[in-house]
């Protein structure tokens, strides 16, 4: 069975964290959003802007990690706009978001376009390269997979772990969870909801940009359009799968990654000359759905999502 | 507890606090001033700008004019948290809980700073279990707060405010949800906080308790201080006519003529979601011409009876009848067909949508009725004419039928969805909390409403955490706990602390 | 600070605000055209030039409006209901696939079927295709707006399948493309020799139908009860879900009739770009709109406008196309915090 050579090969899970890696941070961005109760459907825009401002900037002259800063600066700018609009004014975070992701995917293209005018086919950058960990690399299957990536995927498994630390074991994440799960708790405390809310709006943002800059500087090494594909949506479906729990999300991204990397093999196999290429491609799309399906029921989520904030309502 | 508190330390002082929203002026020049180890009550009427007031000191409204001290110190206008800081904790009516975290988590909540880590759990964990013990507020601090039960949650909200070192505890209608037995261990940790030398603002609309724990009172009304005076000087009558600025006279219902059974509950189950509690096999009937009072503590299964009666629920096993007939597959649609009428318990979440007009509300329940709609095509005008109906019948002081219902004020609304209700002559009428948060002008005449319909033949069920509207209104009584209910007593066999303690749980086992 | 309501706007607020946040969104978009060193008077020109300067460029404009009427109106119905619809794009992909289905021989169908009848096959599968999330969001409380949008993912990559399998025009030399529509099946054009077909007429239609049922039918009084305050809404005895799969028919059938007049009207036959993002756009116009089915028409000639007249401006003027997609956008973000301005002012503590 073929499937099973696959299944046991290196390269296919090395391919699988790479494909879950983006995700990852762009998970983890809405995770901090939704926890804090902001939905953020931006994310499919500031991950585009994220791809190409990352780039653009490693292609006029700046390192890479500098590229990956101003993905970061320009997602938390339409974070930023996102949170003034939704938080202290309390307008539909649905619209907001469904807004700022047509705004940001514009800009960017936009911005491409007059950078780049003459470009025919898109110029390419030196993007991130793997960096293989002494030791840990050489435990088999696993060591290549996870321990042989470029340095964006380890800062992914680090957001994931950072993410978690801040929202469980400190009092900014038990601030930022009471904001999502009732924010006259937070506001009788004496903070500030419009403060925890914007800023978990922002952070989240410059997470999801770097997501959508790992595209343009480590998966592939340039920008084009609908690069971003639905990332971005499905990562809104990650959350919900892992029930608002930063390790359930990780876990959630590499399993989809892994489903992702399966149906790209597995149009190279005898099952690929019998069905069209298309079905394999709506594999991740169906998945997201039956993943949304399944947890449903389970998930709780937090009691004041999408709910607007009226300080001193009565 | 004490007369000398003028010779003591000032901790609290509001100076001529005004506050205008719009046309509405809310406070209007209010002076308060608390002594170190001293218990004022806050007197007042829904709407009469107590709320407005503590929403000032605490920083979420800022004053038009005005100042706040505490212990000496001005607070900056609209900071929050400033008074926090200072030292004055605030126990909120609607508590300001998250239900998904722990108690102890409720509590550290803002204690510590943002950007620390945080450390010293097990220290913390250990001073609220002293606290608790020192206050007499037993509580689980691993407990998820959803999980509580009304009492308890009261309790995490006062080792909140005494966790960060209040010495001004400021409680808002504290009583409302309890029994009189938990009212009572909540006055004796009132007491404890004084002998250690806190000050406690009390507001509360009930008299009586004002009178047992406060040293001095001050009244509100419309904005405006109207009294202030030495509890050991005044007399509950005296402070009633202060608060309403008239005399007052509670609606007292005549003898009742029950009639026949008009719905009957057997083992009835059901625990419909977004309940703690759920209906435990319980046994119901109303009857006509009767006004059945349902008390107990809130979450004890009163939102799970009123959906079941409201149509929103379904019984999950047991029988419902109507009259002598089993009841039809539940819906509300099939309880507005079975001549149920409804006041639901929050009228903004339930009860109304607020960008629809007065007349798009009165209709909401009856559009399908061939007056209103024929073959799916709305009768605006005759919606509009019925809505007029409803305006005048049952007194909405209102801009006009096609103002959005957002900006009537509670009363009013509550009127209009009376109104709604009571227009079709139900039979049965379910009033869940019908005149919470009312003035006393709309208290009296949802009453008085709600008699008339006894006395014309309607099977009442009010549901109410006030035992006092309860002894007051009820022909029959009945208490619910756990989801379970007590046997009927008739009006005027038990006491108070009587039914405090079956609201407390006392007495089922032996009952069943 | 606060949100405070108004409790009577004047003219002056409920007209200005919205004014106002176009004006902004111009702004925004001019300052953008001074980045690329074009003059933002020049090339606000050139947009309205091309989308009005001529009869060729109106009629392009209401082709181009045509589709996003659908669209527009769609969403507009949903999101009256609160019914996150962002699925109007397979929706429509649903509407087009049906056309070419029922208009053509192509899957061994006995030949083109009368207009109204693929009409209405289009509306029907657009409904159906809302159905699926709409009956995930009652049953299983799913959001819709996730469903809906990876909804249209599969959908392109399903027409797409079909254009390169059963669906394949013969004649397409290699290009992923249905056969032609027999002329039976097509839409006329209203007026001979000029090019605008039935499908606007048909949108224009389809805004009164709307329009009618939102203000004086039993089902447009629930969606609007529904869609504000769902909670109060079931308790009054209103059937929340059944109202919703109801909104779903209708915003999915509309959906797919913008798939039915493009390819009837427009195209002839059915592409992989058939839509540059009609769908998504529709939101822009149903909130521009205000949701108003009337306003919807307005809306989309309005932003069609906006599409036609950036792709002759950029032609001229060298501004990358995408100025009409931001400056869409900005307003879109504008109008939702104008709307609200309208009805709230902003109080001091």
């Amino acid at each position: 069975m073929e499937i099973f050579e696959i299944l046991l090969s290196a390269s296919f899970w090395a391919a699988a964290v790479r494909i879950a890696s983006p995700l990852i941070f762009a998970s983890m961005g809405e995770l901090i959003c939704e926890r804090a109760g902001v939905l953020n459907l931006g994310i499919e825009g500031i991950m585009v802007v994220g791809a190409f401002a990352g780039w653009m900037a490693v292609y006029a002259g700046t390192g890479l990690w500098v590229g990956v800063g101003v993905a970061m600066a320009a997602g938390m700018l339409f974070g930023l706009l996102h949170a003034t609009l939704t938080v202290p004014f309390g307008l539909s975070q649905h619209v907001v978001g469904l807004g700022i992701t047509l705004l940001a995917t514009s800009a960017a293209y936009y911005a491409y376009r007059l950078a780049l005018p003459e470009v025919t086919s898109p110029p390419r950058i030196i993007p991130f390269q793997l960096y293989e960990v002494p030791l840990l690399s050489q435990i088999p299957i696993l060591g290549q997979a996870l321990f042989n990536q470029t340095p964006l995927t380890y800062l992914a498994f680090a957001v994931v772990g950072v993410t978690a630390f801040v929202l469980y074991r400190t009092p900014l994440g038990l601030a930022l969870r009471a904001a999502g799960e009732n924010p006259s708790a937070v506001e009788a405390q004496g903070l500030s909801v419009t403060a925890l809310r914007m800023g978990a709006v922002i952070v989240g943002s410059g997470l999801m940009a770097v997501g959508g800059a790992f595209l343009t500087m480590s998966a592939f090494d340039s920008f084009f359009f609908e690069m971003v594909n639905g990332r971005g949506w499905i990562c809104i479906a990650l959350v919900v799968f892992g029930a608002w729990r930063p390790g359930k999300a990780l876990l959630g991204a590499l399993l989809f990654a892994a489903f992702d990397a399966l149906q790209i093999r597995l149009q190279q196999t005898g099952l690929g000359m019998l069905v069209p290429y298309q079905v394999f491609l709506m594999i991740p799309y169906i998945l997201s759905i039956l993943a949304l399906i399944l947890m449903s029921r389970r998930a709780e989520v937090p009691a004041a999502l999408m709910v607007p904030y009226n300080r001193g309502e009565r | 507890m004490t007369n000398t508190a003028e010779a003591r330390e000032v901790v609290l002082r509001l100076n001529g606090i005004t506050k205008r929203f719009g046309s509405l002026t809310a406070n209007d020049s209010v002076d308060v001033t608390l002594h170190r180890g001293e218990v004022i009550a806050l007197l007042g009427e829904n709407g009469a700008g107590k709320t407005t007031l503590m929403n000032i000191l605490f920083g979420h409204y800022t004053a038009d004019e005005g100042t706040v001290e505490v212990f000496g110190r001005t607070l900056a206008p609209g900071a929050t948290g400033a008074a926090l800081k200072a030292g004055v904790g605030m126990v909120h009516q609607h508590f300001t809980l998250a239900g998904n975290l722990t108690v102890l988590d409720n509590i550290l909540l803002g204690t510590a700073p943002l950007w620390s880590l945080g450390r010293g759990r097990r220290e913390a964990q250990a001073r609220v279990r002293k606290l608790a013990a020192d206050f007499g507020l037993a509580v689980h601090p691993g407990a998820k707060v959803g999980t509580l039960s009304v009492g308890e949650r009261q309790r995490v909200e006062i080792l909140k405010a005494l966790y960060r070192d209040a010495r001004v505890l400021i409680l808002d209608e504290p009583t409302a949800v309890l029994t009189p037995q938990e009212s009572d261990a909540l006055f004796e940790t009132l007491r404890k906080a004084v002998d250690q030398g806190l000050s406690v603002i009390f507001i509360s609309h009930k008299l009586h308790e004002v009178m047992a724990i406060s040293d001095r009172v001050l009244v509100l009304r419309h904005g405006k201080l109207v009294g202030e005076t030495p509890t050991a000087e005044t007399t509950p009558h005296a402070l009633a006519e202060l608060m309403v600025g008239a005399e007052i006279a509670q609606p007292v219902p005549s003898e009742a003529k029950p009639g026949a059974t008009l719905l009957s509950l057997r083992s009835v189950f059901a625990h419909p979601p977004g309940h703690r509690t759920g209906l435990q096999g319980i046994d119901l009937d109303l009857r006509a011409g009767q006004i059945l009072g349902l008390a107990g503590v809130s979450g004890n299964g009163q939102g799970a009876l009123a959906e079941l009666i409201s149509g929103e629920a379904k019984p999950q096993s047991g029988e419902m009848r109507l009259g002598n007939k089993a009841a039809p597959p539940w819906s509300p649609r099939a309880a507005l067909a079975a001549q149920i009428g409804r006041i639901p318990e929050d009228r903004h979440s339930t009860g109304s949508i607020a960008d629809f007009s007065l007349t798009e509300n009165a209709i909401l329940e009856s559009y399908k009725d061939t007056a209103l709609s024929r073959a799916g095509w709305m009768r605006w005008s005759a919606a509009e004419a019925f809505a007029k109906q409803v305006i005048s019948r049952y007194d909405v002081r209102c801009p006009g039928p096609e103002a959005r219902i957002r900006l009537l004020s509670g009363g009013n609304m509550q009127k209009l969805i009376l109104g709604r209700a009571l227009e079709s002559n139900p039979r049965i009428i379910l009033a869940n909390q019908p005149v919470r948060g009312l003035d006393i002008g709309a208290v009296t005449y949802v009453q008085k409403r709600l008699i008339a319909a006894r006395d014309a033949g309607a099977a009442i069920l009010l549901i109410s955490e006030d035992l006092d509207e309860i002894l007051g209104l009820a022909d029959v009584i009945r208490v619910m706990s756990e989801g379970r209910l007590s046997p009927e007593f008739l009006r005027g066999s038990m006491t108070a602390t009587e039914l405090g303690r079956w609201m407390a749980g006392e007495g089922f086992d032996r009952a069943a | 600070m606060r949100l405070e309501p108004v409790a009577k706007p004047t003219v002056a607020r409920a007209l200005g605000f919205p004014v106002a946040a176009l004006a902004l969104s111009v702004v925004v978009a001019s300052l953008l055209v001074l980045l690329a060193g074009a003059n933002p008077f020049a090339t606000l020109g050139l947009i309205l030039k091309g989308a009005a300067g001529s009869q060729f460029a109106a009629l392009e404009t209401l082709n181009r409006a045509t589709p996003l009427i659908f669209t527009g109106l769609a969403v507009a119905v949903a999101f009256r209901a609160k019914l996150w619809n962002i699925g109007a794009e397979a929706q429509l992909y649903m509407g087009a696939l049906l056309t070419v289905v029922f208009g053509t021989s192509a899957l061994g169908l006995p030949g083109p079927q009368p207009l109204i009848l693929i009409g209405l096959a289009a509306m029907i599968g657009g409904a159906l295709i809302l159905l699926g999330p709409v009956i995930l969001k009652t049953r299983f409380g799913v959001d819709e707006v996730v469903t809906t949008l990876l909804l249209n993912f599969i959908m392109l990559l399903f027409i797409s399948l079909l254009l390169e399998g059963p669906l394949k025009d013969p004649m397409g030399m290699g290009w992923p493309k249905s056969p032609r529509l027999d002329p039976d099946a097509r839409l006329p054009r209203i007026v001979d020799g000029l090019r605008l077909h039935w499908g606007f007429a048909l949108a224009l239609i389809c805004a009164a139908v709307v329009w009618v049922i939102e203000t004086r039918t039993t089902l447009g009084y629930e969606i609007r009860a529904v869609g504000q305050n769902p909670r109060a809404a079931r308790f009054a005895g209103i059937p929340v879900n059944l109202v919703l799969l109801k909104t779903a028919l209708l915003s999915g059938g509309l959906a797919a009739l913008a798939g039915f007049s493009e390819v009837a009207g427009l195209k002839g036959s059915l592409t992989l770009d058939l839509s540059p993002g009609f769908g998504y756009t529709g939101i822009v116009v149903a909130m521009l709109a205000l949701l108003h089915p009337l306003g919807v028409v307005v809306s989309a000639i309005f932003v069609a406008g906006v599409f036609v007249g950036a792709d002759s401006m950029s032609r001229a003027a060298g501004v990358p196309t995408y100025i009409a997609d931001i400056l869409l956008a900005t307003a879109l973000l504008f109008m939702v915090l104008a709307i609200l301005l309208t009805r709230f002012r902003i109080v001091r503590g």
